[in-house]
C-alpha cells in the first residue's frame, strides 16, 4: 500500500506577537488560513476538509474549539478533525492533514495550528496543582532544565554552547518579519547575563511566549500540478511516541525521536542528514536542545551536537543551516510552532523564505516537532521536486 | 483500607481567563453594555444574534451590523427548578430559553425570568430586563422578562457603572473551574498510604526487576501488572537537577530559588521528582547522596516527603547512575 504523491500548495502564518487583543480565537486562525488560501490560489469553497491542532485546552479555558471555529474556518458542511500531541501537535495535525490526501480521501484539506498564550499562563497550564503531589515543577522549563544539565555532564559540552544557539536563531529571526522576537543587539554577553530562570537555563536561553497561528493547503498529485506558485512535495512523514517514564528510558536522546529519525529518512531516501538536507527547521524551545537534537535526529554522532553548534556549522552561513526562521526560540505559539517547523520547511524548498532563504542544492528540507516530556515526535521531509 | 483514595479538587485558572473577544462579539457585549442588541446580516440576507464574525454558508466575513429587539419571542425553553451558586446569575427558579428577538432570523440562548413554570409557554413574548450597572457582559441583559399584549418593552436605563468605558469592548474575563473528585488509583493509592507510615512502597510486575516509584499500576514497557510489593530505601542519589529561580503560582510552591532535583531511590528504576534542601544550591551536584526527610505528621500525599537532605555518604559514581541521567 504506497502513498498517493501530495504536496503543501499554500501557506500562512499570523505576526507572532505576544498578545493580539485585537482579535478572537477565530480571527487568529481566519488570518493564517486567508493567507494560506491566497498563497494556494483557492477559496473557502475548495477546500474539502479542515484539520486543527493545538496544545492542552488549560491554555485557553476553550473545550473542544474545533467546533467554535468551523465558521471561521469555513469547515461548515465538512469534515472537521482536532489533532492533539501537546508541543509535537503542530506537526501531528499536518501530518494528519496530509495522510488524508495521501490516503486518496481529499483533493484539497486546510489544515491550522493555534495557540493564544495571552489568554491565561503557559506556566500554570503545563503544571496545574493536583492532589496528592508536590508542586515541585515549575513550567516547561524545570521539567527540561535538567536533562539538560544530564546532557551537559554526559557530553562535556562546554557551557556556553546554548548561549550561541540563542543568539543564532535570534539573529537569524530579525530577517523574518513575521518571528515573534526581533533582537538587533543580541550577543553572547546579554545572553549569559540575563535573569537565570532554570539554572542552567537563562532567560534568552528559552523561548517566548506567543500568540500566533500557522497555516497549510496540502493538495494531491493533480492539485500540485495545476497550481500556480512552486509547491512544496511531502518526501515522507513519520510520527512517534513513548511514555513519559519507564526505566532504563533514555530521557536526553530518546529513542521515539531517533525511530521517527530513521523512519522518515528511509522514505525519504536520506543517507547523511547533514549532507542531504538543505536545511532543518527543528523544534528547539530551549537553546540547549539544538546539539540534543542534531544527536537525536543522526545529524552526527551521540556527543558531537555541540560541535556542530561550536564550529557553526547550524549558521545561516554553516554547511547544515537550523532554523534559519529563528525557530521556537523567536516564536512559540505553542500548539502552532510545530506546524510552523513543518511550514518554514515547506517555504525553503519552494524558494519563498524570503530575507532568509538558503540556497537549494538537494531541494529537501527537515520538519520536526516534539511535545510532552520528550516523548511525541512529528517530522516530514518536504522537496523541491516530486518523489521519485 | 483498599478501596483507592479520593480527593475533592477544584481546578481553576486565577483570576480567570482573559479572552479577547474580536470585533463581531466586541460590537455585541457593547451593545448590550449600551442597552441594546446588536445582530448581523449573513450572506443569505438572514440575521444573526449574537453576531458572528463568519458568515455560516459562504465563511466571507460578515460586518453588516443591524439593532434587532428589544422585544423577542421564546421558540424552546427549560425550566430550571433549583440554580446553582456561582453556576447560575439567577438565585430564583428561571428558564433557559432560546429566544429570538424581532427582527432577527436566530434564536440566542439565555434566561427567562418568570416567575413559575407555569408562566413559560413557546411563542410567549418576552422584552429585555436591563441589569443597572453595565459592563460589557452577556449578564448586562439581566434576563428577558413577559411581556404582556400591549405591553412595551422598557428601555434599559441609564448605565450607572461609572468605571465603564464607553469605547467598544475588546475583551471580557471569563472565570471557569472544574469541580471534580478525583481517584488516585489503586496502585498509587498503596504507595500514597505506605507514606503515612513513612515508608517508600513501589510495585514491579512479575518476571521484571524494574521498581517504580511510584507505580501506575502497570509497567509501561510491557503493560503488564505491577502485583509485587517493594519497599525501596529513603536514600538516594541525585542523577541530575535544576535551580528554579521562579515562583510557581501555586500557594504550596516552594520558596525561590529551591533545587529540584531528580532522585534515584536505592532499589528503584526510576528517578523521581523530588525537593532538595540542607546545602546551598550552588553546592548541589549530580550524584549526591540524599535522605528523605519526613513531615511531622505525615499522611497519604507526596508531601509527606518534605524534602531531602545530603547524607554527608560520598557522591556515587557517574558511572553508577549515568543510566538514569
Amino acid at each position: 500500500m504506497s502513498a498517493l504523491r501530495t504536496a503543501v500548495i499554500g501557506v500562512g502564518q499570523t505576526r507572532h506577537v505576544v498578545a493580539r487583543h485585537d482579535v478572537s480565537i477565530a480571527g487568529l486562525v481566519r488570518e493564517a488560513a486567508e493567507e494560506a488560501l491566497v498563497d494556494a490560489n483557492m477559496d473557502w469553497a475548495d477546500i474539502d476538509a479542515v484539520v486543527i491542532g493545538k496544545a492542552p485546552d488549560m491554555f485557553e479555558g476553550v473545550v473542544m474549539p474545533e467546533l467554535y471555529l468551523a465558521d471561521a474556518l469555513g469547515a461548515v458542511g465538512k469534515p472537521m478533525l482536532r489533532v492533539h500531541t501537546a508541543g509535537s501537535v503542530g506537526g501531528s495535525t499536518a501530518i494528519v492533514a496530509a495522510k488524508l490526501v495521501m490516503a486518496g480521501i481529499h483533493e484539497r484539506v486546510l489544515t491550522v495550528a493555534f495557540e493564544k498564550q495571552s489568554e491565561s499562563n503557559a506556566t500554570w497550564g503545563l503544571t496545574v496543582e493536583m492532589p496528592f503531589s508536590s508542586p515541585l515543577v515549575a513550567g516547561a522549563g524545570g521539567y527540561f532544565a535538567p536533562l539538560i544539565r544530564a546532557y551537559i555532564r554526559r557530553s562535556g559540552a562546554p557551557t556556553h554552547i546554548g548561549h550561541l544557539v540563542a543568539v543564532k536563531d535570534r539573529l537569524n529571526a530579525l530577517h523574518n518579519p513575521k518571528a515573534h522576537l526581533h533582537l538587533p543587539d543580541i550577543d553572547l554577553a546579554t545572553v549569559a547575563e540575563s535573569f537565570l530562570l532554570w539554572e542552567p537555563l537563562r532567560y534568552l536561553d528559552v523561548c517566548p511566549s506567543s500568540d500566533g497561528a500557522m497555516a497549510l493547503v496540502i493538495g494531491s498529485e493533480q492539485v500540485a500540478k495545476n497550481a500556480t506558485g512552486p509547491v512544496a512535495w511531502i518526501h515522507g512523514t513519520a510520527m512517534r511516541s513513548e511514555p513519559t517514564m519507564f526505566a532504563g528510558r533514555d530521557q536526553v536522546n530518546p529513542l521515539a525521536g531517533r525511530k521517527c529519525a530513521a523512519d522518515v529518512y528511509a522514505q525519504a531516501g536520506i543517507k547523511d542528514p547533514r549532507k542531504d538536507f538543505d536545511c532543518a527547521e527543528v523544534y528547539v524551545p530551549f537553546s540547549w536542545y539544538e546539539p540534543m537534537w542534531l544527536e537525536n535526529l543522526g545529524f552526527c554522532a551521540e556527543g558531537d551536537g555541540w560541535k556542530l553548534t561550536e564550529q557553526g556549522a547550524t549558521a545561516m552561513d554553516g554547511d547544515i543551516p537550523w532554523n534559519p526562521s529563528g525557530g521556537v526560540l523567536s516564536s512559540n505559539p505553542i500548539g502552532a510552532s510545530g506546524m510552523i517547523r513543518f511550514g518554514e520547511a515547506a517555504q525553503q524548498v519552494r524558494g519563498r523564505a524570503g530575507d532568509y532563504q538558503v540556497p537549494l542544492h538537494t531541494g529537501l528540507a527537515l520538519g520536526h516537532a516534539y511535545g510532552g516530556g520528550s516523548q511525541f515526535f512529528s517530522m516530514w521531509v518536504v522537496g523541491a521536486s516530486q518523489p521519485q | 483500607m483498599t478501596a483507592p483514595l479520593m480527593q475533592h479538587h477544584i481546578l481553576e485558572y486565577p483570576g480567570g481567563y482573559t479572552r479577547s473577544v474580536g470585533p463581531a462579539v466586541g460590537r455585541y457585549l457593547s451593545g448590550l453594555r449600551d442597552g441594546h442588541i446588536v445582530g448581523v446580516t449573513g450572506s443569505d440576507g438572514r440575521v444573526l444574534v449574537p453576531p458572528t464574525g463568519y458568515d455560516p454558508v459562504t465563511a466571507a466575513t460578515l460586518e453588516d451590523y443591524v439593532p434587532v429587539g428589544p422585544a423577542g419571542t421564546v421558540t424552546a425553553f427549560t425550566w430550571v427548578n433549583q440554580p446553582r451558586p456561582g453556576k447560575h446569575h439567577l438565585t430564583h427558579p428561571f428558564a433557559f430559553a432560546l429566544v429570538r428577538p424581532d427582527g432577527s432570523d436566530t434564536a440566542m440562548l439565555h434566561v427567562v425570568d418568570a416567575g413559575s413554570p407555569d408562566a413559560m409557554s413557546i411563542g410567549m413574548r418576552v422584552a429585555p430586563r436591563w441589569a443597572p450597572a453595565r459592563r460589557g457582559y452577556v449578564t448586562d441583559l439581566e434576563a428577558w422578562v413577559p411581556l404582556a399584549d400591549g405591553e412595551t418593552p422598557v428601555p434599559a436605563p441609564p448605565n450607572t457603572n461609572e468605571d465603564v468605558s464607553t469605547e467598544p469592548v475588546t475583551g471580557i474575563v471569563t472565570p471557569i473551574s472544574l469541580a471534580y473528585d478525583i481517584n488516585a488509583g489503586v496502585a498509587a493509592s498503596k504507595y500514597l498510604r505506605a507514606l503515612s507510615e513513612k515508608r517508600i512502597v513501589g510495585q514491579r510486575a512479575k518476571g521484571s526487576d524494574d521498581v517504580y516509584v511510584p507505580p501506575r499500576g502497570t509497567d509501561p514497557t510491557t503493560g503488564a501488572p505491577t502485583e509485587i510489593e517493594v519497599e525501596v530505601g529513603q536514600v538516594g542519589t541525585v542523577t541530575t537537577y535544576c535551580v528554579v529561580n521562579i515562583p510557581g503560582l501555586s500557594e504550596n510552591s516552594p520558596e525561590i530559588p529551591y533545587v529540584c532535583a531528580q532522585i534515584l531511590l536505592d532499589g528503584a528504576h526510576t528517578a523521581w521528582f523530588g525537593l532538595v534542601q540542607g546545602l546551598p544550591a550552588d553546592e548541589v551536584r549530580m550524584g549526591v547522596r540524599v535522605r528523605a526527610v519526613w513531615a511531622d505528621d505525615p499522611g497519604p500525599d507526596a508531601r509527606s516527603i518534605k524534602w531531602f537532605e545530603p547524607t554527608g555518604e560520598p557522591d556515587a559514581p557517574y558511572d553508577d547512575y549515568k543510566a538514569y541521567a
